[in-house]
C-alpha cells in the first residue's frame, strides 16, 4: 500500500540545511494501522507532510499503491493536530464535511446526505447546522475525522489527531478510530507523541530517533483485538511494549551508542 | 435598561443644547428645535409619493448618496480582488509596498485639483476623489487579511484536493473578509468627508453644495441642518454596515453564534 524509501527531507541549503528526515524506510501493508512515535522535533509531521505530498523529499520517495507520490494523492485524506485551525470556522458543520466531496459528488443534497452519514459515522447527531466553534475541543475532532472519512479514503494520515484534548476524550477518540478501521477498508498512518496511544491503537509502532528523524525501531504490538482501554492497557504485553517504547523514544544515548541499523527490526538496511 | 439609559443620556444632551441655546439667543448657535423645523420643512415635507421627500432632497440628498455608494462600490471592486491578489503574493506585494505606501500618504484633497482637471467639476471628479481616498483602507487590510490565512486551512484544502478555484472562493476570501470589513468600516466614514469636501470644491447640487450655498448667505440654520444631516447619514450607513457585517461574519463574531 504504502512504500517510502530512503525518505530524506532537509530544510535550507548546505551547512546552514536543517535535516528533518534522514533516509527513513519504512512500509505499510494495506489494512495496517501504523502509529509512528517519537520525541518532538523528530520530524514526525514533516515524514506526513512528505506522504500527504504537500512537501518534495530532498532525496527517496514514497510510493503510494504502486504510484510515486508527487503531488496529493487520490484517495488521501488528513486529521490535523490542529482541528482549531484545520476545520473552517466560516461553514457550518455539515458542510466542512461536504466540502471534499465537491471534487466527486456534483448534487448538493447527495453530499449533504453523505456529510450527515459520516457525522453519524462519528457519533456525531444533529450538530450539522452548527459552527465548529460552538461544539467542545472532542466534538470538533470528531468532525475533522468525520470529514476525513467523508470521501472513503484508502489512506488516512492522522497527526497527533488527539493531542489537544482532556484524556478521556482522547480515549474516547481512540477507540473510535479502531472502531472505524475495524468496519472501513482503510490503511492508518498515526502521528502521535504519545506511548501508550501508539501502542494501544498500532498494529506496529514506528519509533523515530530525534532529529534528523530516523527508523529507531519497528515493533509489531500483536496484541488481541478488539481492544479495551482498560483491560487491554493492563495486560503484560501492553506494558512490556509500552515499556520499551519508552525506553527507545527517551534514551538520546541509544541513538549516539548504538547505530539505528541494529535496533530491534531496524526499518532501514545498512 | 441599557438602552434606556443611552436614551436618558440622548435626550438630556439635546435637551441641555435647547436650553443652552434658547437662551444664548445667539445667530451663529440656533437650538435644535429651529434645526429640525428647518430640516423638515426643507428636505423632508414632501408629498408622500416621493416618501415625504422635497424637490430639494431629491436634487441634493439623493445625488450626494449616490455619490458615495458609487465611489464605495468602485473602491470595493478595485480594492477586494487586487487585494486578494496581492496578499497571496509576498513576493509582488513587496515590490509594490513602497509604492502603495507612497500613494496611500498623499492627501486625497491635494489630489482634488488633479481630478478637477482630468474630469472637469461635476459628479466623475466627485467620485474619483472618493475612490481615490477609500481605495486604500480596503485595498491594505485586504492584502493583510488574504496574506494572513492560517497555512493550515491552506493545507487542508489542498489534502481535500480542492481546485485553486475553490480554494481561492471557499478558503481564501472567507478567510481574508473579516480585515477587509475593518478596511471597509473606515472607507465608509472617509467616504462621506470626502463626498462633502469633492462637493464644496465644485459642484451644482448634493449636500456639499448646500453647506457653501448657506455658507455664502450666512443662513447658520440652514448650514446646521445640513451638518445634522450629515451626522444621521454617517450614523445610519454606519448601523447599515455593521447589519451586513453580523449577516456575512455571523461566524466570526462571539454575537453572530446563536
Amino acid at each position: 500500500m504504502l512504500e517510502i524509501t530512503d525518505l530524506t527531507r532537509a530544510y535550507g541549503r548546505g551547512a546552514a540545511a536543517h535535516v528533518a528526515l534522514d533516509q527513513v524506510n519504512l512500509s505499510v501493508a494495506r489494512g495496517e494501522l501504523v502509529s509512528v512515535v517519537g520525541p518532538s522535533g523528530c520530524g514526525k509531521s514533516t515524514l506526513l507532510r512528505c506522504v500527504a505530498g504537500l512537501i518534495a523529499p530532498t532525496a527517496g520517495q514514497v510510493v503510494l499503491r504502486g504510484t510515486p507520490v508527487q503531488r496529493v494523492p487520490d484517495g488521501l485524506a488528513v486529521v490535523f493536530q490542529d482541528y482549531g485551525r484545520s476545520l473552517y470556522p466560516w461553514l457550518t458543520v455539515r458542510d466542512n464535511v461536504a466540502l471534499p466531496l465537491r471534487r466527486t459528488t456534483r448534487a448538493r443534497a447527495a453530499r449533504r446526505g453523505a456529510a450527515d452519514a459520516s457525522l453519524a459515522e462519528v457519533g456525531l447527531h444533529g450538530v450539522g447546522d452548527r459552527y465548529p466553534r460552538q461544539l467542545s475541543g472532542g466534538m470538533q475532532q470528531r468532525v475533522a475525522i468525520a470529514r476525513a472519512l467523508a470521501a472513503d479514503p484508502v489512506l488516512l494520515l492522522m497527526d497527533e489527531p488527539f493531542g489537544s484534548v482532556d484524556a478521556q476524550t482522547r480515549e474516547d477518540l481512540e477507540d473510535l478510530v479502531l472502531r472505524v478501521r475495524q468496519e472501513r477498508d482503510i490503511t492508518i498512518l498515526l502521528v502521535t507523541h504519545d506511548i501508550d496511544e501508539s501502542v494501544y491503537v498500532g498494529d506496529r509502532v514506528v519509533v523515530l530517533t530525534p532529529g534528523p528523524g530516523h527508523v529507531r525501531a519497528d515493533l509489531p504490538v500483536g496484541l488481541p483485538t478488539p481492544r479495551d482501554q482498560i483491560s487491554t492497557k493492563e495486560q503484560p504485553a501492553f506494558v512490556r511494549l509500552r515499556t520499551e517504547v519508552s525506553r527507545l523514544v527517551r534514551s538520546r544515548d541509544v541513538a549516539a551508542a548504538v547505530p539505528p541499523e541494529s535496533g530491534t527490526r531496524a526499518g532501514s538496511e545498512p | 435598561m441599557r438602552w434606556l439609559w443611552r436614551c436618558v443620556v440622548l435626550v438630556a444632551g439635546v435637551g441641555g443644547w435647547q436650553l443652552w441655546a434658547s437662551a444664548a439667543g445667539s445667530t451663529f448657535f440656533p437650538p435644535p428645535s429651529t434645526i429640525v423645523t428647518r430640516m423638515h420643512r426643507l428636505w423632508f415635507s414632501g408629498p408622500a409619493a416621493h416618501l415625504f421627500l422635497t424637490a430639494d432632497a431629491t436634487g441634493n440628498l439623493l445625488p450626494s448618496l449616490g455619490r458615495v455608494l458609487a465611489g464605495l462600490a468602485i473602491a470595493t471592486a478595485i480594492g477586494v480582488p487586487l487585494g486578494i491578489a496581492l496578499g497571496r503574493s509576498p513576493a509582488v506585494t513587496g515590490y509594490l509596498n513602497p509604492l502603495l505606501q507612497f500613494a496611500r500618504a498623499l492627501p486625497v484633497v491635494t489630489m482634488a485639483p488633479v481630478f478637477i482637471v482630468l474630469f472637469k467639476i461635476g459628479t466623475e471628479m466627485e467620485i474619483a476623489t472618493i475612490v481615490f481616498g477609500t481605495v486604500w483602507p480596503i485595498l491594505l487590510n485586504t492584502i493583510d487579511g488574504a496574506a494572513s490565512v492560517d497555512p493550515v486551512q491552506l493545507e487542508t484544502g489542498l489534502v481535500f484536493q480542492l481546485s485553486a478555484w475553490q480554494r481561492l472562493i471557499r478558503v481564501i476570501v472567507p478567510a481574508a473578509l473579516p480585515k477587509a470589513f475593518a478596511g471597509f468600516r473606515l472607507s465608509l466614514s472617509l467616504s462621506l468627508i470626502l463626498m462633502v469636501f469633492a462637493e464644496l470644491v465644485g459642484s451644482s447640487d448634493g449636500i456639499g453644495y448646500e453647506m457653501s450655498n448657506a455658507s455664502n448667505s450666512f443662513d447658520m440654520t440652514f448650514l446646521w441642518s445640513t451638518i445634522v444631516l450629515l451626522g444621521i447619514l454617517g450614523y445610519l450607513l454606519n448601523a447599515l454596515l455593521g447589519g451586513a457585517e453580523r449577516l456575512v461574519l455571523a461566524w466570526h463574531t462571539d454575537k453572530g453564534q446563536d
